[in-house]
């Protein structure tokens, strides 16, 4: 359950939205949200956190160390 | 694109609108080399052209595009619509807090809008400003990563508007995946910015791209990108699309490569070649402006263009506008035209209307180039003398723009084979509430200080005595005149004087390219 997004850092630019395979991400004010519930670092889709390898700003989708690593 | 309907459609459009790619390329090959309008003898009539010189299919697709067509650019108008922000790469000139530099200057941040509220805009600035005939998508990211936004844009605006020209911006990657979907949507022009052909070149230019779920980084790349900018491209040719390239020069990374560039587009059939100055300052926050990196000067820039023209048409107007400007190419309109002012209009299209508009201003455009004609004899005392020369100008092709209000010049080079134009200088706005300032006009004798003369409509005494000084004479006797048609009259005089031993020919200097003014102007 594990990313999140810095809201400070978002430019809104909608390129994670599309391609989070679980539909974990939507847009929410102004700025973009992982809903950690359906968040599963990628696991089982692909190698790469989605939401991670296209955010055109770094460290801005980071890991959540505040809850536990997704367990398949 | 989860989107299953645009899936389906995407692979039933592929076999629709195929040319034969040997009868595109023979009439690339043709309509090259008439060089009419060269300067330099060289082979150049591509952009700067009119009915006579190309091929009547590529003159109908150009004529009334601003982008394309130096000549249309003078009368007729493009908007941009910002519905695609995500981008599928990164390139060291953008900062993606902002829009994609591939067709918008850097630091300006536009709303974001619907399919629905773009495709409205666009006719409610089409049906207010009839001059408007091309829409672009280009930003603020790249339109091939967000092709549902990008192609359901397409279709409100064709139901409604078909006569008015779409064109798409984007930086390759997607390109081959599209291009049928481009065809299905008449699409006829398409602007692909290609860096450099050699990976080795492009990672210094393209930190990642994100490809089949990954983001490569290095090498890989910058191959990945130039493959998939290569197969698009010759995919467009043979679907009969025009491309256009852009390339963004950047010194001492891509400047001497870009020669390279412009031989491998060209042999693929891309119908224009467009090579834009980088403009980087460290306020842009992207990753040349931070390293310190360079963008060319003016003469470094015109070198590269001239020496990439003998081979093919170089687009010398680009003057990379924000991707939401409204109006007139560099006259920015948008303010008008807010999203909410937009929803509460009344739109109604009047395609009639427009029509008449669009006729009106071909007779116009018409008399321009008689006008023009009449000036080219007598020239051959030219002998090997050429320079430049700075107008200012609303448009219409018309001197009609008073010194002190100017916020770019366009540029003209004067030589045997008549009046070329080979590019626009953006300045800071001199006159600032009716009053001048000197660090302004400093500013702009620094951009047009390659050239030899400024042609203007009003211009007033303080100003004109420091541009004496500076060696660049200021013309005000052809107000409200044809703009090349005066500066061949100028001309003359000038080499009869020459002639006479009254003044002794010189050439001047180099010129800045302007980088804080594209920050500012918005
Ligand atoms: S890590 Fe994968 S599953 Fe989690 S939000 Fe990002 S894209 Fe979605
Ligand atoms: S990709 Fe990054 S910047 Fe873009 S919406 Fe997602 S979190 Fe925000
Ligand atoms: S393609 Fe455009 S939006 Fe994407 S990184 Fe390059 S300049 Fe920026």
């Amino acid at each position: 359950m594990p990313y999140k997004i810095v809201a400070s850092q978002c430019t809104n630019c909608t390129a994670c939205e599309a391609l989070c395979p679980n539909q974990a991400i939507s847009e929410k004010g102004n700025t973009f949200v992982i809903d950690p519930d359906l968040c599963t670092e990628c696991v089982g889709h692909f190698d790469d956190p989605q939401c991670v390898a296209i955010c055109p700003i770094d460290n801005t989708c980071v890991i959540d160390s505040t809850l536990p690593r997704y367990a398949a | 694109m989860t989107d299953l309907s645009l899936e389906n459609a995407r692979t039933s459009a592929s076999d629709e609108a195929v040319v034969d790619i040997s009868d595109v390329m023979q009439k690339m090959a043709e309509h090259k080399g008439c060089g009419t309008e060269g300067g330099d003898g060289k082979a150049s009539c591509g952009s700067s052209g009119g009915p006579e010189d190309m091929p009547a299919e590529i003159w109908e697709k150009v004529k009334n595009h601003p982008c394309y067509s130096e000549e249309a650019h003078h009368h007729y108008a493009r908007m941009h619509v910002a519905v695609a922000p995500a981008c599928n790469i990164q390139c060291n000139y953008c900062n993606r807090k902002y829009d994609c530099a591939n067709e918008s200057r850097p630091g300006v941040v536009s709303e974001r809008l619907t399919p629905e509220q773009a495709s409205k805009k666009v006719l409610a600035v089409a049906s207010t400003i009839p001059q408007m005939t091309v829409l672009g998508i280009a930003g603020p990211g790249d339109p091939l990563a967000n092709p549902k936004q990008t192609f359901e844009t397409f279709r409100l605006i064709s139901e409604v508007a078909p006569d008015i020209k779409l064109c798409l911006s984007t930086n390759g990657l997607a390109l081959p995946d599209w291009v049928d979907e481009i065809a299905k949507y008449k699409v006829d022009h398409v602007t692909i910015t290609i860096n450099m052909i050699d990976p080795e070149v492009g990672q210094h230019i393209y930190p990642w791209v994100f490809w089949e779920n990954k983001r490569l980084t290095g090498y890989e790349a910058a191959k990945i990108l130039t493959e998939r900018q290569m197969l698009g491209l010759e995919m467009l040719t043979e679907r009969g699309i025009l491309a256009k390239i852009n390339s963004v020069m950047i010194p001492g990374v891509n400047d001497k490569h870009l020669v390279e560039v412009n031989k491998a587009v060209k042999s693929r059939g891309a119908f224009l070649h467009n090579i834009m100055p980088l403009i980087s300052a460290p306020e842009h926050g992207t990753v040349f402006g931070l390293n310190g990196q360079r963008g060319p000067s003016a003469q470094e820039l015109k070198a590269l263009q001239d020496e990439c023209e003998g081979d093919m048409n170089m687009m010398r107007h680009c003057r990379q506008c924000r991707a939401d400007a409204v109006g007139l190419l560099g006259e920015d309109r948008s303010e008008e035209f807010t999203t909410d002012k937009i929803m509460e209009m009344e739109v109604n299209y009047d395609s009639e209307g427009r029509k008449a508009y669009q006729q009106a201003v071909e007779a116009e455009r018409q008399a321009k180039v008689e006008a023009k004609k009449g000036e080219l004899d007598g020239l051959e005392a030219a002998g090997d003398i050429k320079l430049l020369v700075a107008v200012a100008t609303k448009g219409h092709g018309i001197i009609n723009e008073h010194f002190g209000h100017a916020k770019e010049f366009q540029i003209y080079e004067l030589s045997s084979s008549g009046a070329k134009f080979v590019g626009h200088r953006r300045v800071d706005l001199y006159c600032q509430g009716g009053y001048g300032e000197e660090d302004a006009l400093d500013t702009i004798t620094r951009a047009i200080n390659d050239c030899h003369a400024v042609f203007v409509a009003k211009i007033g005494g303080c100003p004109k005595a420091e541009l004496a000084e500076a060696g660049i004479e200021p013309v005000d006797q052809y107000a409200h005149d044809y703009i090349e048609k005066s500066a061949l009259a100028w001309f003359k005089e000038y080499l009869a004087k020459v002639a006479s031993g009254e003044v002794t020919h010189e050439q001047r200097g180099d010129a800045a390219i302007r980088q804080g003014a594209l920050l500012n102007a918005g």
